[in-house]
């Protein structure tokens, strides 16, 4: 008897908790559907309006799909109308911030990953004062470092060109890098090092054919790192360049904000989309192992 | 020619003194165990043997060449690590020739040794695997033969069995035996156990905070322990170290355990100096196998015990007995059965004991 009725409670009990999982999944779903399309929609928006043509813009259909699908807008900002004078278009900043971004990157990367391997596998007396300092670096913020970077840049004869901006961008990034490089060596066993220097290797062979090779993760995750913060930086760019040597976020904000005339937000749209396209392209191809990275060893230490 | 000879040797990081004038010698062929707890110096010895490690004082000979300031690659030495090391991102093949490689030897020569080091080894199936593909069997082994193919005048292993399952420590063990016995090339082998150490070793370094406290057969280490701190960490249990007197009298020589009357005669024990034993305070060692619950010489001693505590483990049994409230171990048959809180006759080997002054724990 008394079996019999504890196993129908137990069946009532089972019900019950299999609807309230139920109910859990859905809401769990609602919300993290809400707050993904909190952060698509002004993609969405972005990516309609560089479609419009201005008329259809001007109805204040903020939201709505495109009549006819149209790329002038997209042509405009990429290589502009075509007339002499004034005519700001991005195609050359693109390519300036490219020959910025790539030297700066691997410069910072590879200068990083060098002294992340001096300070975890050859120690020497004060490596933990110069870690110290680096780790301070990163705390340093931007505009501190603005006036003693700009009066370096004119005693080197660097200022306004894009070599002074890999520098200042390879110098910022160094204490970032070295960071995530220490932090990932720390957790590779010494005795790696050790083996090899019994084995005749030296101090550029074991980093480039021990270490290197398994440095995979924590190299994605510094590049995209670096990548992003040098892409998108405005500041230094800015501040160090103008004209012709500025990178495509100086360009993108003198299109969008010194034009005379009319505005045309399907131009400006398109000109920060294609501004923001590296980016995102870093982030899809690396992305897997950028969360690996950071997952694996960056973080450890 | 001594392959190995370390003089006066000391390290020390920083203040912390880590190894304090070492003195070691080793014959061509020999099996050297450096055995101790965690933080005794062992490793630091090791590395420092393999030039990994600066010296603060004191040399460094191998074949009666003075490589104190020589680099690793040049002291003719190879390494077996606890971790293995084995360079991830090289297969086997790879990472057996990389040393090879480094010195540039011939490419033939360097197909020679991998051949027949692989086959010796049994991983010349596994030569274009990664390390990551491979067992904790399998990376142990293809870490002894990168060591191998240098074909080195001094082996050095640091603990290279901690990291296997204890099964597979024992196989090991037995492979790393073989392998000195077919090759009989000098080791120096770091290890912190002592079956390990009781196994493999010709000779045994026993060292504590720096120091080398015994340097001896296996054979004397566990027989003749030449302080008290060998005696307490070899065996298992360790031995048992009473606290009493000598007594003398004419020809007589007795131990007294503190708190009691009674005396254990020990005239056949081989003092190292005989003069002024007279109520000297000792330590009394006697291991848990040398105390017998039957006659079995006429030597043994008789002596009663009362049984406190008995753990079984299987094949023996320890039993925990008292005497004057100092607690004396003993390991049994299993098949013997000891009723516990009553008296019980116990048999001493008395050849086998060991006597330690109290005050500077050495052996007497």
């Amino acid at each position: 008897m008394q079996g019999s009725l504890k196993s129908s409670s137990y069946k009532q009990l089972e019900q019950r908790s299999k609807y309230t999982n139920i109910f859990l999944r859905w809401f769990l779903y609602f919300v993290l559907i809400l707050f993904a399309s909190y952060f698509i929609f002004p993609l969405y928006v972005m990516i309609v309006t560089s479609l419009k043509t201005m008329e259809e813009i001007r109805q204040g259909t903020l939201l709505t799909w495109p009549s006819t699908l149209n790329f002038d807008s997209w042509l405009v900002a990429w290589g502009g109308r075509g007339y002499g004078a004034g005519d700001t278009f991005l195609k050359p900043y693109f390519w300036n911030s490219i020959k910025m971004v790539v030297p700066a990157v691997f410069f910072s990367t590879f200068i990083g990953a060098m002294a992340g391997y001096v300070l975890t596998k050859w120690r020497f007396k004060g490596d933990k004062w110069i870690f110290l300092f680096l780790l301070f670096g990163c705390f340093i913020p931007y505009q501190a470092i603005l006036l003693p970077m700009a009066r370096t840049l004119g005693v080197l004869g660097i200022s306004n060109s894009v070599i002074g901006l890999v520098l200042v961008h390879t110098v910022y990034g160094i204490p970032f890098t070295t960071l995530f490089f220490r932090n990932f060596y720390v957790s590779i066993p010494s005795e790696l090092v050790k083996a090899a220097r019994i084995d005749g290797a030296g101090f550029f062979k074991i980093f480039f054919k021990i270490l290197l090779p398994i440095s995979t993760p924590i190299i994605v995750v510094t590049v995209i790192w670096q990548f992003t913060q040098i892409w998108n930086d405005f500041l230094f760019g800015s501040t160090f360049s103008f004209g012709e040597a500025a990178p495509i976020q100086v360009a993108l904000n003198n299109m969008v904000l010194s034009s005379t005339s009319v505005k045309e937000y399907n131009v400006d749209m398109a000109s920060a989309i294609i501004a923001g396209i590296p980016t995102l392209i870093v982030y899809v191809l690396a992305g897997k192992y950028f969360i690996r990275g950071l997952t694996s060893g960056a973080v450890k230490g | 020619m001594k392959t190995l000879k370390i003089e006066e040797l000391s390290k020390n990081f920083g203040s912390t003194e880590v190894l304090r004038k070492i003195n070691l010698e080793i014959d061509e062929g020999n099996f050297l165990v450096l055995l101790g707890p965690s933080g005794c110096g062992k490793s630091t010895l090791l590395n420092i043997i393999a030039g990994l490690e600066t010296i603060n004082e004191g040399n460094v000979y191998i074949d009666d060449y003075n490589v104190s300031k020589v680099e690793p690659k040049d002291r003719n030495i190879a390494m077996v690590f606890q971790s293995y090391a084995l360079y991830p991102s090289m297969n086997v093949r790879e990472n057996m020739i990389f040393g090879l490689k480094q010195a540039k030897v011939s490419k033939e020569k360097i197909e020679e040794q991998l051949q027949k080091v692989s086959k010796f080894l049994q991983v010349d199936a596994l030569l274009e695997r990664k390390p990551s593909q491979l067992s904790g069997g399998q990376r142990q082994r293809v870490a002894i033969g990168r060591a191998l193919v240098r074909e080195p005048r001094i082996f050095l292993f640091d603990e290279p069995l901690s990291n296997l399952d204890a099964k597979l420590r024992v196989e090991m063990r037995r492979e790393i035996k073989k392998l000195h016995q077919q090759l009989k090339t000098t080791v120096v082998y770091v290890t912190h156990d002592q079956t390990e150490a009781m196994s493999l070793g010709t000779n045994i370094a026993i060292m504590n905070h720096g120091v080398i406290q015994q340097n001896d057969t296996p054979e004397n280490i566990y027989n003749k322990p030449s302080n008290t701190f060998v005696a307490d960490f070899i065996g298992s249990p360790s031995m048992n170290l009473i606290k009493g007197n000598l007594k003398q009298n004419s020809n007589q020589i007795s131990f007294v355990a503190n708190g009691s009357n009674f005396e254990i005669p020990i005239n056949g024990y081989d003092f190292k100096e005989k003069s002024n034993l007279e109520n000297k305070e000792v330590f009394f060692g006697i291991r848990p196998e040398h105390i017998f619950s039957k006659k079995s010489n006429d030597g043994d001693f008789e002596i009663n015990l009362r049984a406190d505590l008995s753990e079984y483990i299987g094949h023996e049994q320890i039993m925990t007995f008292d005497y004057e409230n100092q607690e004396v171990l003993a390991k049994f048959p299993s098949t013997i059965k000891i009723e516990l809180s009553k008296n019980t006759k116990l048999y001493f080997d008395l050849t086998q004991i060991s006597l330690f002054d109290a005050k500077t724990e050495e052996r007497i």
